[in-house]
C-alpha cells in the first residue's frame, strides 16, 4: 500500500499557505464563466445540472398531456380533447417520457456523478458534453413545440408505418418531425453514451481497478454500451423511414416488395433493451443509496456486476415479445417467451442484493430510502405483470390493451421514477451543499404511492375487461367507466405528489446552512465534495485500493483534501485529469481537458437547424447549415483537439511524472473512436438486415428482370477500398518512424483513393439504372451503397484534416493521435466496404 | 409495525371480500376477457387467475420480507445469512417460478392453435371499419393477399358456435388488429401479409370486439360484433347473406344511386358496386352500424349519412346533408328495411 505521504518529493502539502497557493490556482482553473459567458461553460458539473434540469421540464411538460389524456377518458364518450389532439398527446407523451426524459436523465445524472465517483476532476471530452446538452436541448424545443401548432406527431411512440409513412394516412410534417427530430437527440445520446464509456474506462482514480469501481459505475458501463448498441438500428430505421417519406423509396410499403414489419424488428431491437437503459440506471442509484443507509457495503457485490452485465446482454434477445400478435411462427414465439422469461433471473438477483444488503446491515431511515422501497412495492408488481405478459397465451389477449399501459407504468414509474427521486434526493447535498427537506420527501411520497397505486392498478382490469390502448374515449357499454374514473382521480393525487417534491427543489434555501461534508456518511469517492461544492471536482486525485474508500481507507478525506495525493496543483492554469488503463487503472498520461467555449452551443444550433430545415424541405438551407455546420466542427476540432503540450510529461505529485500527450490505445480520443465506429458499424449491420430480411420475405430477390448493381464495379470498388486502407495505414506509419514527407505524399494518395473508392462503388447500381422508388431490392442496394459511400467521402475529408495539420505542424510523428484515429476509422470502412460489396454483389451469385 | 394476527385477519377479510366483487364486476361485461366465451379466452382466464394468485403470494412474500431485512437487528451469521438469500430468493426462486411457468404456458399453445375445422372468414381490417366474406378458400402456406369472393358482409362476424372457425386476416391500408376479447386473444391485421387465426366458441351469444392497433384518430371507433350461433343458424345466416338485397326497387335504390353512394358502396340486386366501403346488401339486417359504435335502426342511419364524422371524427366518408332531408329519410328507410 502506498500511502500519501511516502515517496512525496513536491511540495509541502502540510503548509497551509501552499495550499492555498494551489486551491487558488485550481479555483481559478475550474471556475465556471460568469455572466453572458456562462453559456459557454463545458464543466460537467454545469452542464449536467442543464441537462437534468431540462429532462425534468420536458417531464413535466410530458406529464400535464397524461393529466390531459386522463381528464378525456374519466367519463365515456367525453369530449375535452378531439381524437386528432389526444393522439397528439399519447404520441408526444410516450415520446417525451422515453426519449426526453428517461434516457437523458441517466445521462445527465452521469455527467454529473460519474467524475466524482470515479475520483476524476471532469469527464475526458467536455466540449462534446455541452454540444450533446445543445443538440438534446435543441431537438426537444423542436419536438415539444409542434404540439402548439397541433402539427405534433400522432402515431404513437412507436410510429407503425404504413400509418406514418404514407401522406394519405398521416398528412402533414408530423411524422418528420417525429424522426429528424428524434434522431437528432438520438445521436446527442449516443455521444453521451461514448463519453460515458470512455470516461468510465480511462478516467478512473489511480488503483480503482474493475472491481473496485462504484456499482454506479459498472451500470454506467452496460447502460452506455446498451445505448451503443440499441440506438443504431433505430437510426437505421429512421433514415430508411424518412427515404420513404421524403423520396417514396417504398422500405415499408407492401405494394412494391415492402413489409411494414421490418420497421417493427428494427424499432423493437432499440425499444426492448431501452427499457432496461431506463432501468438499469435506477437501480444503480439504489445500489448507492442501499449500502449508505444500511450503513454497510455491498453484499454480493460480483452478484450484481453479474446480473447487470446479464440483463444487458438478454435485454437484446427479447425484442419480439412486443410483436407476438404479428402472426409469427409459433417456434419463434416459444423461444421468445422462454427468452424474456429468462431476464426475470438477474432482475431478482437485483433486487435480493438490496435486501440481502439490508439484512445484514442495521438500517436507517431516509427519505432516499422510503422512495427505494416504494419503488420495490411498485417495481415488483410491474415486474410480475411483465412475466404475465411475457406468456404468449396471456400476452395474446393483453396486447395492446390497457393491461400493457399498467403494466409498462409499474416498471417505468417503480423502476424508474421513484429511484430518481430517491436518487435526487440523496445527491442533492452532493451538489448543492444542502439536504432537500425530509418533511417535504415524506409529504411528497404518501401521494405519489397511493395517487400512482389508484391511477394505474385499476387499468389492469381496464385492459382485461377489453379496453385497447390508444383510444381516445370509449362506450358507455365496455363497462370501464369506473376504473377508468379513479384511475383519472389517482393521477390527479399522484401529480399532486410530485408537485411537492417539485416546490421543494425549486424554493429558495438561502438561510438554510450548509451540511457538513459527506452529510448520509456514506462510503463511496463522490461524497468527497465540499460543502459547498468546488468547481475542482477532487482537491487530489486519489489512489483507491477499495470499494468504499471514505470508510475503509483511514484519514482519506483529509489525506484527498490536504492535496496528498496527485494532481494537487494546476501549475500551468490547465484543466488537467489523470488517465489511467482500462483494467488496472494504471496511470498512463495525463489529459487537458479543454474550458469554456461557445463553440459546441453554436456548433449543435447549426446542425439542429440542419434537421429542422429538412423536416420542411428547405433543401437550399438545408446544404447551407449542413456546410456551415462541418465548418464549425472542423474549426472545432483544429483549434481544440489533439494539441501538442508545451513540454512532454509533468511530476503530478508522490513522484510520478506522467506524459502529457499519447497516441492510439493510450488516448482517450482513440478509444472514443473505437467506441464510435461499433455503434456506427451497427447502423450498418442494420441495413444489411434489411437486406437479408427482405431476401428472407421474397422468393425472389432480387425480383425477376431486375439487374443488380453488376459484379464489375463494385469489385472494383472493393479494390480501391483495400488499396485506400492500406495506403492509410502505411501513411501512419511512415509518419511514425520519421518519413514526414512520404506520409503526406500517403495522405493525399488515400484522399484521393477514398472519393474514387466512393465514385466506383456508387457507379455500379447508377451503370445498371437501379431505381429506388420502383421496388424495395434497388432501394436497399442503394442504401446500403451510398452509405459507405458517405463514410469515404467523410473519410477523405479526414485524410485532407491530417495532411492539413501535418503541413501546418500541428501534427509531427511524436504527435499523430489524428493520423492514429483516422487510420482506426478506416480500420472499420475497409470492413463495411468488403461486406457491402459481398451482400450486394457476392450474395445473389450465391443463391 | 406488523399488526397482530387478529387484528390483522378480520381486515385482510374485507380487503379480500372486496378484491372478489371488484374482480366479479371485472369478469362481466361484453368485451371481457375474464368472462370467456372461447377455447383460448378460457384458457388464458385460467392462466390469468392462476398467475395473479401466484404474483399476488410473491409480492406479499417481498414486501413481508422488505420489513423484516429492514427491521432485524444483524445477528453473527447475518453475512452468510444475506448470500444465501440471494442464492435462493433471488435467483433459484425466479428460475423456478419461471421455468414452470414457460412449460406450463409453452404447453398450451399447440392445443390454442390447432389446425380449423369449420369455416374459413376472410376479414379485411379497413379504416375504419371491418370487411368480412364467408365461405372463402382457405388453402395452406404464406399469401400475400386475402382469397377473393366468398359471400360480403361487414362489422358484425357470425361463427358457428364448437367449430374451430380460420379467420384470414389482412388490410388494405394500415395494420390493424382483429379483437374479440371473449373469444380469443388479438391478431394483427397487416398490409401485404395474411394472418391467421383459429377461434373455437363455446358457448352462443353476441359478443363485442375492437379494433387493437392504433390505426389514427378513428381507432377507438372500430369496433365489431361477434354472433355465435349454432351451426345450422350460422350456415343458414351465411346463405342468407348470399341472397341479393331484399329491396332494390323504389325510391330508395333510386336516390341512393342517384347520389351516388353506389360508388363506394355494394347493394347486391342494384346497379351499387362499390368497393370501397362495406357491402349494405343486408345492412338493415345487423345490430350495429358504423363499425358497431351505434345500434341499428332508421334514424341513427340518417344521422350517419347527413353527418358520418359528427358521429365518427376521422371517418373516410364524406357528409351527405347536402341532400333534402325527405330524400336522407327514404334513402335511410331503404337501407334499413334491407335485412
Amino acid at each position: 500500500m502506498t500511502h500519501p505521504e511516502e515517496g512525496a518529493t513536491g511540495p509541502d502539502q502540510n503548509d497551509p499557505e501552499v495550499r492555498r497557493g494551489q486551491e487558488e490556482r485550481l479555483r481559478k482553473v475550474w471556475a465556471a464563466p460568469a455572466g453572458w459567458r456562462y453559456l459557454s461553460s463545458v464543466n460537467n458539473t454545469e452542464v449536467g445540472l442543464w441537462y437534468v434540469g431540462t429532462a425534468m421540464i420536458f417531464m413535466l411538460f410530458a406529464g400535464v398531456l397524461a393529466l390531459g389524456m386522463r381528464i378525456q377518458l374519466a367519463v365515456p364518450e367525453n369530449d375535452f380533447l378531439s381524437a386528432d389532439l389526444y393522439s397528439q398527446f399519447f404520441t408526444m407523451h410516450g415520446t417525451v417520457m422515453m426519449f426526453l426524459f428517461a434516457i437523458p436523465i441517466f445521462e445527465s445524472l452521469s455527467l454529473i456523478l460519474l467524475p466524482q465517483l470515479l475520483g476524476s476532476r471532469e469527464l475526458p471530452f467536455p466540449r462534446v458534453t455541452a454540444f450533446a446538452f445543445w443538440c438534446f436541448f435543441v431537438g426537444g424545443v423542436f419536438v415539444c413545440g409542434s404540439i402548439f401548432f397541433g402539427a405534433g406527431p400522432k402515431g404513437g411512440w412507436f410510429m407503425y408505418p404504413p400509418l406514418t409513412t404514407q401522406e394519405r394516412f398521416t398528412p402533414g410534417y408530423g411524422p418528420d418531425i417525429w424522426l429528424l427530430g428524434l434522431s437528432f437527440i438520438e445521436i446527442a445520446a449516443l455521444v453521451a453514451a461514448v463519453e460515458l464509456i470512455v470516461g468510465t474506462l480511462k478516467c478512473r482514480a489511480p488503483g480503482m481497478r474493475l472491481n473496485l469501481m462504484p456499482l454506479y459505475a459498472w451500470y454506467v458501463l452496460v447502460v452506455a454500451g446498451m445505448i451503443l448498441f440499441a440506438f443504431p438500428p433505430l437510426i437505421a430505421g429512421d433514415i430508411l423511414f424518412e427515404l420513404e417519406r421524403l423520396f417514396d423509396w417504398p422500405f415499408f410499403d407492401p405494394s412494391r416488395g415492402g413489409d411494414p414489419i421490418l420497421w417493427q424488428h428494427l424499432f423493437w431491437i432499440f425499444g426492448h433493451p431501452e427499457v432496461y437503459v431506463i432501468f438499469l440506471p435506477a437501480i444503480a442509484l439504489l445500489a448507492m443509496i442501499v449500502p449508505t443507509f444500511a450503513r454497510r457495503p455491498i453484499v454480493g457485490y460480483s452478484w450484481v456486476v453479474l446480473a447487470a452485465v446479464g440483463t444487458g446482454f438478454i435485454s437484446f434477445g427479447l425484442w419480439v415479445h412486443h410483436m407476438y400478435t404479428t402472426g409469427l411462427p409459433a417456434i419463434s414465439l416459444g423461444f421468445f417467451n422462454a427468452a424474456s422469461e429468462v431476464v426475470a433471473i438477474p432482475t431478482g438477483v437485483q433486487i435480493f442484493v438490496f435486501l440481502a444488503t439490508c439484512l445484514a446491515g442495521r438500517v436507517i431511515y431516509s427519505v432516499p430510502m422510503l422512495f427505494a422501497a416504494g419503488a420495490l412495492a411498485i417495481f415488483v408488481i410491474g415486474g410480475l405483470t411483465g412475466v404475465m405478459v411475457a406468456m404468449v397465451p396471456f400476452d395474446w389477449q393483453a396486447h395492446d390493451s390497457y393491461f400493457v399501459v399498467a403494466h409498462l407504468h409499474y416498471v417505468l414509474i417503480g423502476g424508474m421514477l421513484f429511484p430518481v427521486v430517491a436518487g435526487i434526493h440523496y445527491y442533492w447535498p452532493m451538489i448543492f451543499g444542502k439536504k432537500l427537506s425530509a418533511r417535504a420527501g415524506w409529504y411528497a411520497f404518501w401521494p405519489m404511492f397511493i395517487g400512482f397505486n389508484i391511477a394505474f392498478f385499476p387499468m389492469h382490469f381496464s385492459g382485461l375487461m377489453g379496453m385497447p390502448r390508444r383510444v381516445w374515449t370509449y362506450p358507455e357499454e365496455m363497462g370501464v367507466a369506473l376504473p377508468n374514473l379513479i384511475s383519472t382521480i389517482g393521477a390527479f393525487i399522484f401529480a399532486a405528489g410530485f408537485l411537492i417534491f417539485v416546490l421543494d427543489a425549486v424554493r429558495p434555501r438561502k438561510d438554510q446552512p450548509y451540511e457538513k461534508r459527506n452529510p448520509w456518511d456514506a462510503g463511496t469517492l463522490e461524497w468527497l465534495a465540499e460543502m459547498p461544492g468546488e468547481a475542482w471536482g477532487v482537491r487530489s486525485v486519489p489512489i483507491i485500493e477499495t470499494r468504499y474508500p471514505l470508510w475503509q481507507q483511514p484519514n482519506f478525506i483529509e489525506d484527498v483534501s490536504a492535496g496528498r495525493f496527485y494532481l494537487p496543483d494546476a501549475e500551468e492554469g490547465r484543466r488537467e485529469t489523470i488517465i489511467t488503463s482500462v483494467l488496472a487503472a494504471k496511470p498512463e498520461c495525463v489529459v487537458r481537458v479543454p474550458g469554456p467555449s461557445h463553440v459546441p452551443l453554436v456548433a449543435a444550433v447549426l446542425s439542429g437547424l440542419v434537421f429542422i430545415f429538412a423536416t420542411f424541405h428547405w433543401w437550399l438551407l438545408t446544404g447551407a447549415t449542413a456546410v456551415a455546420a462541418g465548418a464549425v466542427i472542423i474549426f472545432w476540432l483544429w483549434r481544440g483537439t489533439a494539441e501538442i503540450p508545451e513540454k512532454p510529461e509533468k511530476d503530478v505529485g508522490l513522484g510520478l511524472t506522467l506524459p502529457l500527450y499519447r497516441s492510439g490505445p493510450a488516448s482517450v480520443g482513440w478509444w472514443a473512436m473505437f467506441i464510435t465506429m461499433f455503434g456506427d458499424l451497427t447502423a450498418f449491420l442494420s441495413f444489411l438486415f434489411g437486406y437479408y430480411y427482405f431476401f428472407t420475405l421474397h422468393a425472389d430477390f432480387p425480383p425477376p428482370g431486375t439487374e443488380g448493381p453488376g459484379l464489375f464495379w463494385p469489385s472494383v470498388a472493393a479494390g480501391v477500398f483495400v488499396v485506400t486502407w492500406a495506403v492509410a495505414e502505411l501513411s501512419k506509419r511512415s509518419n511514425r518512424s520519421g518519413r514526414v514527407a512520404a506520409a503526406r505524399l500517403l495522405m493525399g494518395l488515400a484522399a484521393a483513393g477514398a472519393l474514387a473508392a466512393a465514385g466506383t462503388l456508387l457507379w455500379g447500381p447508377y451503370a445498371t439504372r437501379l431505381d429506388p422508388v420502383a421496388h424495395v431490392y434497388p432501394a436497399t442496394v442503394w442504401v446500403i451503397v451510398i452509405w459507405v459511400a458517405l463514410h469515404a467521402a467523410i473519410g477523405c475529408v479526414m485524410l485532407l484534416y491530417c495532411l492539413a495539420r501535418s503541413l501546418a505542424g500541428r501534427m509531427t510523428p511524436d504527435h499523430d493521435k489524428d493520423l492514429s484515429n483516422v487510420t482506426l476509422y478506416w480500420h472499420f470502412i475497409g470492413l463495411q466496404a468488403l461486406l457491402a460489396v459481398a451482400t450486394v454483389s457476392l450474395f445473389p451469385l450465391a443463391v | 409495525m406488523i399488526l397482530p394476527p387478529k387484528v390483522l385477519l378480520p381486515r385482510l377479510r374485507v380487503v379480500a371480500a372486496l378484491l372478489v366483487s371488484a374482480m366479479a364486476a371485472a369478469c362481466s361485461g361484453e368485451y371481457s376477457t375474464l368472462d370467456p366465451a372461447g377455447l383460448e379466452a378460457d384458457r388464458v382466464a385460467i392462466l390469468f387467475w392462476v398467475m395473479l394468485a401466484g404474483a399476488v403470494a410473491i409480492w406479499i412474500f417481498v414486501i413481508v420480507l422488505c420489513r423484516s431485512v429492514v427491521v432485524r437487528v444483524p445477528g453473527e451469521n447475518a453475512e452468510r445469512q444475506a448470500r444465501r438469500l440471494i442464492l435462493w430468493g433471488g435467483a433459484v426462486f425466479p428460475g423456478v417460478v419461471v421455468t414452470v411457468l414457460v412449460v406450463f404456458g409453452v404447453g398450451m399453445m399447440p392445443d390454442l392453435r390447432r389446425p380449423a375445422d369449420g369455416p374459413t372468414i376472410a376479414v379485411s381490417g379497413e379504416r375504419f371499419w371491418w370487411r368480412i366474406a364467408y365461405d372463402v378458400e382457405g388453402g395452406p402456406g404464406v399469401v400475400r393477399n386475402l382469397p377473393a369472393g366468398g359471400v360480403s358482409s361487414a362489422n358484425e362476424i357470425w361463427l358457428p358456435v364448437g367449430r374451430r372457425t380460420e379467420i384470414l386476416l389482412s388490410s388494405p391500408d394500415v395494420i390493424h388488429s382483429f379483437w374479440i376479447p371473449a373469444i380469443a386473444g388479438k391478431m394483427d391485421a397487416i398490409p401485404g401479409r395474411v394472418t391467421r387465426l383459429v377461434v373455437e366458441p363455446t358457448r352462443t351469444g353476441v359478443f363485442a370486439g375492437a379494433c387493437a392497433e392504433y390505426c389514427g384518430d378513428t381507432h377507438a371507433q372500430m369496433r365489431l360484433r361477434a354472433v355465435v350461433v349454432p351451426e345450422e343458424e350460422y350456415a343458414a345466416h351465411v346463405a342468407a347473406q348470399a341472397e341479393p338485397a331484399a329491396v332494390t326497387e323504389g325510391k330508395g335504390p333510386e336516390l341512393f344511386l342517384r347520389s351516388g353512394c353506389g360508388a363506394c358502396h355494394t347493394v347486391r340486386g342494384t346497379p351499387a358496386d362499390g368497393r370501397v366501403g362495406p357491402d349494405l346488401t343486408h345492412v338493415g339486417g345487423r345490430s350495429t352500424l358504423a363499425a358497431a359504435i351505434l345500434p341499428m335502426s332508421v334514424e341513427t342511419l340518417a344521422d350517419f349519412i347527413r353527418s358520418p364524422a359528427h358521429l365518427k371524427p376521422g371517418v373516410e366518408m364524406p357528409a351527405f346533408g347536402m341532400l333534402p332531408e325527405e330524400e336522407i329519410e327514404i334513402i335511410a328507410e331503404w337501407l334499413g328495411s334491407l335485412e
